[in-house]
C-alpha cells in the first residue's frame, strides 16, 4: 500500500499550515495553536514512518512528544495570560520590550 | 656620588608625586612633604659641593642608555663639574629657603599642596637641567622649568591677567627653545654626539662657521629663557604668579639657565669669540634697557623684575666675554641678594594686603623693621656697594669688560650701575621712608610670621658675605673652565672707586628726589623729561611692543583663517562626519532587532529554510 506517501504529504501540509500561522498571525494564543498543529504533523510522520520500517519507536516517539506538548503548552498558555494581564492585549507585536517601563 | 646624585634629585619629584597625587589629603600639611624633601635635596647639593670641592675631579656617570636612534645615543646621566657643583648648591639651597618662606606666604592659599608640588616639580627639573652630562637630557630639564614657571605663574588662573601672563611666558619660551634645539641639531651635525665630555674633547676639525651658528642658536634659547633682549618681554608680566615664585623661578634660578648653559658650553663659545661678542654686547644692551624701564615703573614686584633682566644682562656680559667665571660670581650672589629682594616685596604685599603700588606705600620702615633691615641688605648688594656681595660679582664683571677693549660693552655695564642704584634706593626710599601715603593701608600694616623672617634674614646673610669668597671661586671655576686670554689684568683701585662712585651717585640722587626734595619736582613738568618719563613708562612702547605690531596682526588672522577653513572644514568635519556615518549604519542595522517576535521567528524560517536548501544541494 502507498498510502504512506499520501500521509506523509498530510503532515506537510499540516506542517506549513501550523509555521505560516506562527509566522503571520498576531495573536499569541492563535500562534500557540499553529505551534500545536506542527507538533502534531511531527507526530503524523513518526507514527507512519514507524509502521513502514515496521517499529514501535514512532509510536513511542509520539507519546511522548503529546506529553511534552501538554507540558509546553500549558506553560505557554500561563504565559500568555500573564501577558495579556500585563499589556491588556494578546498581540505577540506589542511585547517589544525587556524592560517594564 | 650616584647615590648623592639620585638623593638630591628624585627626592623632589617624590615629593611632587606625593603632593601632586595626594593632594586631597596632605592639604594643608603639604609643608611636611615638600619643605623636608627639599632639605634633604639642599644637604645633598651641599654633600656633591663638599666632594667636588675636595677631590677636585669631574664626577661621571651614565645611569641608562635612555635614546638609541642610529648614531645618537643620548644617556641618562650626570656630569657634575666644579660648575655644575655651585650651580647644585645655589638651586637646592635657595629653593629649600623660599620652600620655609612659602609656608608663611601661602598659608591662607586653597591649593596649598599643589603650590608644593609645583614648586618640587621645579626643583627637580631645575636640577636635571644642571646635572645632565648632555644637551638632550639639559633641554628636557630646560622644558621642565618652563613648565613649571608656566603652571606657578597662572597659579592663580582664575584671574585672566595671571593666565595671560602665564600664555605669554610660555609662548615667548617657545621661540627660544626652537631656537636652542637648532643649537642642538646643528651641534649633533658637527660633532654626532651631544655628550659634554665627548663635545669638549673633541679634537675633530671643526668649521667655525657652522660652530658659530650652532652657539647662535644656543643663545637664542638662552634669550628666552633667561629673559634677554628681545625676548624678555614675559618676565615682567611673570609677576602675577605668587611672590615666592618670582624669588626662585623668576629670579634665583630658572632664569640664570641661560647663563648657566653657555658658561657649560664654555669650551665650545671660547673658539669663537665674534659669538662670545654677541652675547656679551646683547647682555650690556639688555642690562641698561631694562634698567631705563625700572626707572619710572610703580610696581615693587616690576622694578625688582627689570632689574632682574638687567643683572642676567652683567652675567652674559661676563660669560660672553669669556669671563665665565664672573658671570657665574654674579649668577651665585645675585641669587641671593635677588631672591631676598622678592621675599622682602612679598613680606611688604603681605603687609599691605597685596598693594603693589608703591606710591600708596611709604614709612614703613618702622612698622617692618625686619622686611626693611633685610631689604636694605638687599638693596645695597643689587647697587654693588662695597663690601655686600653684589659689589664683588658685578666689579669683576666691569673690570672683564674694560680690559676686554670692547669700549661699548664698559660704558653701558658702567651706566647700568648707576641707574641701577638709583631705582633700587628709589624703591626702598618710597617703600620704607617718608610718610605714608596710604594711612589705612599703613595702619593696618604688620610684621611677617617668623617663618618668612628667617629665610630673609638667612639671605640676607648671605647677601652680605657671599661675595668674600671671591678670590677662591675664580680659582676654584677657572680650574676647570676655559677663559678667555685677557683675564690676566690686574685689578686696580680705581674701578672700585668709579663703580661705587656711581653706585653713591645713583642712591643720593634718589634721596634727593624722594626722601629730602631738594630735586624740584617742578622738573618733572618740562616738556623734554616728561617726554622721556613717558616713553619709559610705557616700557619704550614700540620696541616693547614690536611683537604686537610686527607678527600679531598676521598671526592672528593666519590662525582665523585656519580656524575657519581647516579646523571648521576638515578637523571638524572629519569628526563629525565619521560620527554620522557611525550613527547611519547603526540605524541601518537596528531594523533587524525591532523586538518584533514576527520579525525574529521570520528570519528564523528564512534561515532554516536556507540551510535546507544549501544541505540538500
Amino acid at each position: 500500500m502507498n498510502y504512506t506517501y499520501w500521509i506523509l504529504m498530510l503532515a506537510l501540509l499540516y506542517f506549513s499550515i501550523g509555521a505560516l500561522v506562527v509566522l503571520f498571525r498576531r495573536n499569541a494564543l492563535v500562534m500557540l495553536m499553529g505551534l500545536e498543529l506542527m507538533l502534531n504533523s511531527a507526530n503524523f510522520a513518526l507514527i507512519t514512518v514507524g509502521n513502514v520500517v515496521d517499529s514501535l519507536e514512532g509510536q513511542v516517539f509520539a507519546l511522548v512528544i503529546l506529553a511534552i506538548a501538554a507540558a509546553e503548552v500549558a506553560l505557554g498558555l500561563a504565559i500568555v495570560i500573564n501577558l495579556y494581564r500585563l499589556k491588556g492585549t494578546a498581540n505577540i507585536d506589542e511585547f517589544n520590550s525587556l524592560r517594564s517601563d | 656620588m650616584d647615590a648623592l646624585v639620585i638623593l638630591t634629585l628624585f627626592v623632589p619629584f617624590v615629593g611632587f608625586l606625593i603632593n601632586g597625587i595626594f593632594n586631597k589629603y596632605t592639604g594643608k600639611k603639604a609643608h611636611w612633604i615638600a619643605v623636608p624633601a627639599l632639605g634633604i635635596s639642599a644637604l645633598g647639593g651641599l654633600a656633591i659641593l663638599w666632594q667636588v670641592v675636595n677631590t677636585g675631579q669631574v664626577f661621571e656617570n651614565t645611569f641608562w642608555t635612555w635614546i638609541i636612534a642610529d648614531k645618537l645615543h643620548v644617556p641618562f646621566g650626570y656630569y657634575i663639574d666644579n660648575l655644575a657643583a655651585i650651580m647644585i648648591f645655589v638651586v637646592t639651597f635657595v629653593s629649600f629657603w623660599i620652600h620655609v618662606y612659602s609656608i608663611g606666604y601661602m598659608a591662607e592659599d586653597r591649593s596649598y599642596a599643589r603650590y608644593f608640588a609645583y614648586l618640587n616639580f621645579f626643583v627637580f627639573a631645575m636640577l636635571l637641567l644642571v646635572m645632565a652630562n648632555n644637551y638632550v637630557l639639559m633641554f628636557v630639564g630646560w622644558e621642565g622649568v618652563g613648565l613649571a614657571s608656566y603652571l606657578l605663574i597662572g597659579f592663580w588662573f582664575h584671574k585672566k591677567s595671571a593666565s595671560d601672563a602665564a600664555n605669554k611666558a610660555f609662548i615667548v619660551n617657545r621661540i627660544g627653545d626652537a631656537g636652542f634645539l637648532l643649537g642642538i641639531f646643528t651641534l649633533f651635525a658637527i660633532f654626532g654626539t651631544l655628550n659634554y665630555s665627548e663635545i669638549f674633547t673633541s679634537n675633530i676639525a671643526v668649521n667655525k662657521g657652522l660652530l658659530s651658528l650652532a652657539l647662535i642658536f644656543l643663545f637664542i634659547g638662552a634669550t628666552g629663557k633667561s629673559a634677554q633682549f628681545p625676548l624678555y618681554v614675559w618676565l615682567p608680566d611673570a609677576m602675577e604668579g605668587p611672590t615666592p615664585v618670582s624669588a626662585l623661578i623668576h629670579a634665583a634660578t630658572m632664569v640664570t639657565a641661560g647663563v648657566y648653559m653657555v658658561a657649560r658650553s664654555a669650551p665650545l663659545y671660547i673658539q669663537v669669540p665674534e659669538v662670545g661678542y654677541i652675547v656679551a654686547l646683547t647682555g650690556a644692551f639688555t642690562a641698561v634697557f631694562a634698567a631705563t624701564m625700572a626707572l619710572v615703573n610703580n610696581d615693587i614686584k616690576r622694578i625688582i623684575a627689570y632689574s632682574t633682566i638687567s643683572q642676567i644682562g652683567y652675567m652674559m656680559v661676563g660669560v660672553g666675554l669669556g669671563a665665565y667665571w664672573a658671570g657665574i660670581f654674579h649668577l651665585y650672589t645675585h641669587a641671593f641678594f635677588k631672591a631676598l629682594l622678592f621675599l622682602g616685596a612679598g613680606s611688604v604685599m603681605h603687609a599691605m594686603h597685596d598693594v603693589l603700588d608703591i606710591n600708596r606705600m611709604g614709612g614703613l620702615k618702622d612698622k617692618l623693621p625686619h622686611t626693611f633691615w633685610t631689604f636694605l641688605i638687599g638693596s645695597l648688594a643689587l647697587a654693588g656697594i662695597f663690601p655686600f656681595a653684589g659689589f664683588w660679582s658685578k666689579d669683576a664683571i666691569i673690570h672683564y669688560s674694560e680690559l676686554s677693549g670692547y669700549t661699548i660693552i664698559f660704558y653701558l655695564t658702567l651706566l647700568g650701575v648707576l641707574m641701577t642704584a638709583f631705582y633700587t634706593f628709589r624703591l626702598v626710599f618710597k617703600v620704607f621712608f617718608g610718610e605714608p601715603r596710604d594711612r589705612e593701608l599703613y595702619e593696618k600694616a604688620h610684621e611677617s610670621p617668623p617663618v618668612m623672617l628667617i629665610p630673609m634674614w638667612v639671605l640676607a646673610f648671605f647677601a652680605v658675605v657671599a661675595g668674600f669668597v671671591s678670590g677662591w671661586f675664580q680659582e676654584f671655576l677657572t680650574s676647570q673652565l676655559p677663559h678667555a686670554h685677557f683675564e690676566h689684568g690686574e685689578a686696580g683701585i680705581l674701578l672700585p672707586i668709579i663703580t661705587n662712585g656711581l653706585a653713591l651717585l645713583g642712591i643720593l640722587i634718589a634721596y634727593f628726589m624722594y626722601v629730602k626734595p631738594v630735586i624740584p619736582s617742578s622738573l618733572g613738568e618740562n616738556p623734554i623729561i616728561k617726554g622721556i618719563y613717558k616713553i619709559l613708562y610705557n616700557r619704550w612702547g614700540i620696541i616693547s611692543d614690536w611683537y604686537e605690531i610686527v607678527l600679531m596682526g598676521w598671526l592672528r588672522s593666519f590662525a582665523a583663517g585656519v580656524y575657519r577653513y581647516f579646523e571648521d572644514l576638515f578637523i571638524d568635519g572629519t569628526v563629525i562626519g565619521a560620527a554620522g556615518l557611525t550613527a547611519a549604519t547603526g540605524n541601518l542595522v537596528r531594523k533587524l532587532q525591532d523586538g518584533k517576535y514576527s520579525t525574529y521567528a521570520l528570519l528564523m524560517t528564512a534561515g532554516f529554510i536556507l540551510i535546507l536548501y544549501l544541505l540538500v544541494l
